[in-house]
């Protein structure tokens, strides 16, 4: 049922807008202008690339009856993503890899800059919501069914993507270099060395030596900072790719509409 | 269903109708052209990627460390029937992080059993590693019950460094010792199984020696070697 519009308020005379003279040409006001010049802009872009066609193929999708919030857990885990990019570069400014300085580091950052704490607070505690949103993500798609054909290879993309987030949390905990990450990293190197043989010249690697040793938290912080996030961003655009190109799935509770009676209210 | 394959092409480029095909040719220039060029991609990539990768491993799984000695203390500061700590470091150039606290001890008859041959020089005094064999915490030794204790997953460890309880898969590793002018000191560490078996390049925690696993778990090439 279509609402009836209020009417507008009354306007003192003073106050409404004047239509022109007979024989003047219309004002044009800064924000007509403003408006005008972004169209112009966007036009000149369009008019040498023409992305508009790819974002409308991305974004104007048609989505299946009975869509809802749980749909969005996969854009919220690519929101938490962004964050961590973010934050972490603007880290990055602050923190130094080494040894002796990379704990001296943390904690100048975190507690003489200027909203030091928020930002690292917002990296760390966003690390860890990104995980669970992950999980909440991967519990949806599971439990709509939304795995199964054609959308298996996405399941894969998602799978490795979930793997690439575990290694971002393992080598970003190392990097304040307190006690709690020392010893953690010790332990999950450890862990990995448990491997049958190649376990041990793994660790070796991930230490860059038998010992944990001068560059190790650099290496540490190269895998964090540049490998991975640069792999997680390209399988993201891979995993969008199928979403826009596959479509998402209707909830399993909905029944697919077999009757061949025309329903003119949904033509 | 019916069979949907074409039949199989000839190898000859003049025998499938394609323009300005030669005599005996069997690939065609586009086709050669196209071959070159991705073949030069592919070795331009390899160019960078191999080198790239041998960098960031060589030397983490190639270069071995050299063997150092530090003198921890006179012969008569440690005693046989407890551990004395002693700090060593096992990794220079990064501060704090490189040291690591070693429990020192004198050769005790009682328990170590007969003086072993052909050790080099470790035979008259232990220097037991902190590091926990389950996964790399560090124990600390509790004079009452005579046990190495790790705080983390509660591995126990008797007086000998055998495992007395808890997730650990072999004894805590040991460092070669020596004595020059007058001081005991701490060298390379080694690894024992359960036997009390040494095993020179030292393994990570977690990694058992006894049985299978010496095999599934080889030396390395990153650990300081004893001439």
């Amino acid at each position: 049922m279509k609402l009836p519009k209020l009417p507008a308020p009354p306007l003192p005379g003073v106050l409404q807008p004047r239509p022109p003279r007979p024989g003047e040409r219309e004002k044009v006001g800064p924000i007509e202008q403003a408006k005008e010049g972004g169209i112009a802009a966007v036009d000149w872009v369009d008019e040498r690339t023409s992305l508009s066609g790819g974002l409308r193929w991305a974004m104007f999708r048609k989505v299946p009856k009975g869509t809802n919030w749980f749909y969005t857990l996969g854009s919220a885990t690519m929101f938490a993503f962004l964050s961590q990019a973010t934050t972490g570069v603007f880290l990055a400014m602050y923190y130094d890899p080494s040894a002796t300085n990379a704990y001296e580091s943390t904690r100048h950052l975190t507690n003489e800059v200027f909203l030091g704490e928020f930002v690292r607070g917002m990296h760390r505690w966003g690390s860890t919501v990104m995980v669970i949103l992950i999980f909440l993500h991967m519990g949806r798609t599971f439990f709509f069914g939304a795995y199964k054909y054609p959308r298996e290879l996405n399941w894969i993309i998602g799978a490795v993507l979930l793997i690439l987030t575990m290694a971002m949390s393992f080598t970003g905990y190392l990097l304040p270099f307190d006690q709690r990450s020392y010893w953690a990293t010790i332990v999950g190197v450890n862990i990995n060395g448990t491997g049958p043989m190649v376990g041990p010249f793994l660790s070796d690697f991930l230490r860059g030596g038998a010992e944990f040793g001068a560059t190790t938290l650099s290496r540490f912080y190269a895998i964090h900072m540049l490998l991975i996030p640069g792999a997680i961003a390209a399988l993201i655009g891979a995993h969008l790719y199928l979403v826009a190109k596959l479509g998402t799935t209707a909830p399993p509770w909905l029944k697919a509409d077999t009757s061949d009676v025309v329903d003119e209210d949904r033509v | 269903m019916p069979d949907r394959r074409k039949p199989p092409q000839s190898k000859y480029t003049a025998d499938r109708q394609i323009p300005g095909a030669f005599e005996g040719e069997t690939v065609t220039r586009r086709r050669f052209m196209t071959l070159t060029a991705h073949g030069a991609g592919a070795v331009a990539a390899t160019a960078f990627t191999l080198p790239a990768l041998g960098f960031a491993a060589g030397s983490a799984i190639f270069d071995r460390p050299e063997v150092r000695w530090q003198a921890v203390g006179a012969p008569e500061d440690f005693p046989a029937d407890t551990y004395v700590p002693k700090v060593i470091t096992e990794v220079s150039g990064i501060g704090d992080v490189g040291k690591t606290t070693v429990y020192m001890r004198a050769r005790n008859e009682e328990v170590d059993g007969a003086y072993p041959e052909g050790i080099p020089g470790t035979a008259d005094f232990i220097a037991m590693s902190t590091r926990c064999m389950h996964l790399g915490c560090p124990v600390r030794y509790v004079e009452a019950s005579a046990r190495f204790i790790c705080p983390c997953h509660g591995g126990v460890y008797d007086f000998k460094g055998a495992v007395s309880g808890g997730p650990p898969v072999r004894p805590l590793d040991r460092f070669y010792v020596r004595l020059r002018n007058g001081q005991v000191e701490v060298g390379p560490r080694y690894s024992v199984n359960s036997e009390f078996t040494r095993f020179p390049s030292y393994r990570d925690p977690g990694q058992d020696l006894d049985g299978i696993g010496q095999y599934l778990y080889p030396g390395r090439f990153s650990t300081p070697k004893l001439d």
